[in-house]
């Protein structure tokens, strides 16, 4: 029996029982368009993780100190004295791979502007934060060198404190008070938004370093060091050249251990890649759950319609159909069912997944891979679940189809 | 063709069926059940037979084997000089397809289908260009006086005329026989005798026609009378006077057959 006589066959068989045709597709609709739905979710998260890590700067390496040990008492990331200002600068003169440096430190506390207060952290960096941070300002300017090396007492808001403390006029040229030391504040920082943790990135006061060590922490060792690499290729480079330099400083020998550790947001940007691929990964194996129950309607419907016409089956197999001709034939019935869910799917799917980012803000991408991906499970469902309704029907008895009431 | 599939040729010359001691025993549970008990039986070219019996004789059994739709238990079955007996399902499809058309007591017509894509359904099974099997189709249905309800379904057509589609099929392979079980079964006996009459016309073209009946009316139609009793042949006989089913259509009242539609 020729291919498109059977499929004419099958199409017409499927029109004889629309609803039903209708509803063991809406199994396939309904599993496809949730893949495809699932898996544009899924990498839009990804894809908007990796927008918020490039904000950071895949160029960034952050140095801190190394851990303290007492005895045998270590003390986490951090809590050694060995990064100076020098050492900083130097970075800053001596490796070739690194394009900006911004020496940091951290304080909080509370802050003070006319009768409003609030709690918030304040970092202390270089005149280079921002540029290496791709991090803009909103009104006023950034602190200049000379406010650094001059310790001068001037901030910016980050837009969450900005709210905060001056919920209706611009605090540009303002004053508040850290911890009982005024400040001018010169600049509002643009908005940043949540990071990859969901912490505000806009609850922040930006100061000179320098003026944060000398009047608020009174402490003179940095908390850690900001450096970007010239491009996101070289940041290999300028980890090698940053650490070598800094053992040298420090006056290691070979066989001590670094007293400094060196993250690069690279790493950072791959373990939140990974996680949201599991979370991907997870949406859509729920998903063909649904694509599986689906299957198994097809299965449902197709063994239905095999004892339904069983006489018809006998009719065509005492005009000569072999058993191969009546598998074939249910064999198509089952595909075609799934290959038009298939396709309905898609199109659901695409057009659920666009209406979840226009109305609910959420990102998605919808994949070719994703579209193949259903649609190709779609015809594998057809077949699996087709095969053995459409075997039962190939191996019925001619004489006893033919007498089926 | 048949030549591929291995089966050996075997008989002579104008003999279109040779049965030798043909035994079909079935196992209903652990009892057996002796359907044929060993019949032997020869069908010429053009033959016109009736094969007659009461239910439970084995004229059913036979038939199914005949038209290889069963395989025997013992014996051997030589269709057209092609020992048929010991085939596998698939070669026995493609036999039927090749040399048989059955028509059906119950019609046995696709629902929902028009007559004419019921009349090609067997040329589906062969390779066959969608024009021929069109016009093959056409010219089997003209054949049976279907020409202008060709794309009519089933539940518009009388009982005769949906017969008449049945026998349409059964004719568009240009079969070497055609079988009929019990074909006039469900038909007044005014559209019985129509049905015989195509029937004897088909034959009259050359056509061998085997009918299984238990009504005597219907047998007078044939030409050679097979009478099975107990799973053998009891009677075999030459009908010295057939009837002649246009002859006693003119003597039957007519009925409008418009009116039955």
């Amino acid at each position: 029996m020729k291919m498109l006589n059977i499929l004419l066959s099958a199409f017409r068989a499927l029109r004889r029982n629309k609803m039903r045709s209708f509803l063991t597709m809406l199994g396939i609709i309904i599993g496809v368009a949730a893949v495809i739905a699932m898996l544009a979710i899924g990498q839009g998260a990804e894809y908007s993780v990796q927008q918020q890590i490039d904000a950071l700067g895949t160029n960034v390496l952050i140095v801190f100190p190394g851990s303290q040990q007492q005895g045998g008492l270590r003390s986490g990331a951090g809590t050694m004295t060995t990064l100076t200002e020098e050492d900083a600068a130097t970075i800053q003169r001596e490796c070739p791979a690194v394009a900006f440096v911004s020496p940091g430190t951290r304080s909080g506390g509370q802050v003070i502007a006319g009768n409003l207060n609030w709690g918030t952290g304040i970092e202390g960096c270089g005149a280079d934060y921002l540029e290496i941070r791709k991090w803009g300002v909103d009104y006023g300017e950034y602190f200049t060198e000379s406010d650094v090396k001059a310790a001068t007492k001037v901030c910016l808001l980050g837009k969450t404190v900005s709210d905060a403390l001056f919920p209706e006029s611009s605090p540009v040229g303002q004053n508040v008070r850290i911890r009982n030391v005024p400040f001018k504040v010169i600049g509002v920082l643009a908005k940043k938004g949540q990071n990859a943790m969901g912490q505000d990135q806009d609850d922040i006061i930006l100061a000179p370093y320098t003026t944060v060590l000398r009047r608020l922490s009174h402490y003179p060792y940095l908390r850690y060091i900001v450096v970007s690499a010239t491009s996101p290729t070289n940041i290999n480079a300028a980890q090698s050249q940053v650490s070598e330099l800094l053992r040298m400083r420090h006056k290691l020998s070979s066989y001590d251990p670094d007293d400094f550790t060196i993250r690069n947001q690279a790493d950072l940007a791959a373990a939140a890649n990974a996680t949201t691929q599991i979370l991907t990964i997870l949406l859509a194996s729920i998903a063909s759950v649904s694509l599986l129950v689906g299957g198994i309607g097809i299965m449902n419907i197709m063994l239905v319609s095999v004892t339904e016409r069983t006489r018809e089956i006998g009719i065509r197999m005492s005009v000569g159909a072999r058993g191969r001709d009546i598998l074939t034939q249910f064999l198509i019935e089952a595909l075609v069912l799934s290959l038009l869910g298939g396709i309905v799917g898609i199109a659901l799917g695409v057009g659920g997944s666009t209406a979840i980012s226009t109305f609910a803000k959420w990102p998605t991408i919808i994949t070719v891979f994703s579209i193949i991906l259903s649609f190709g499970f779609s015809i594998a469902i057809g077949i699996f679940f087709g095969f053995y309704p459409a075997r039962k029907a190939a191996q019925l008895n001619p004489i006893d189809a033919l007498r089926y009431e | 063709m048949i030549d591929g599939i291995g089966a050996a040729r075997v008989g002579f010359d104008g003999e279109l069926i040779r049965i030798d001691h043909l035994v079909k025993t079935y196992l209903l549970g652990e009892v057996e059940v002796h359907a044929l008990r060993g019949v032997s039986l020869g069908v010429s070219r053009g033959e016109f037979a009736a094969i007659m019996g009461a239910s439970g004789s084995g004229k059913s059994t036979f038939m199914n084997i005949i038209g290889c739709l069963d395989k025997p238990t013992k014996g051997t079955y030589v269709l057209e000089k092609i020992d048929v007996s010991n085939l596998s399902r698939d070669e026995l499809a493609h036999i039927r397809n090749e040399k048989i058309g059955f028509v059906f007591q119950g019609f046995n017509l696709l629902s929902r289908t028009s007559a004419l894509e019921n009349a090609e359904l067997p040329l589906l099974y062969c390779s066959m260009s969608n024009a021929e099997r069109k016009q093959r189709a056409t010219e089997a249905l003209e054949l049976v006086g279907l020409g202008d309800r060709v794309h009519h379904y089933p539940n518009q057509l009388s009982g005769g005329q949906q017969q008449r589609v049945a026998i349409a099929r059964a004719l568009v392979n240009r079969p070497s026989i055609i079988l009929a079980d019990e074909p006039t079964g469900n038909l007044d006996s005014r559209t019985s005798v129509e049905v015989m009459g195509i029937f004897q016309e088909l034959n009259e073209k050359g056509i061998t026609v085997i009918v299984v009946t238990h009504e005597p009316d219907i047998a007078q139609f044939a030409k050679r009378h097979i009478v099975f009793r107990d799973g053998k042949i009891r009677s075999d006989k030459i009908n010295p006077k057939p009837r002649v089913a246009s002859e006693v259509l003119k003597e039957l009242p007519a009925i409008d057959e418009e009116e039955e539609e």
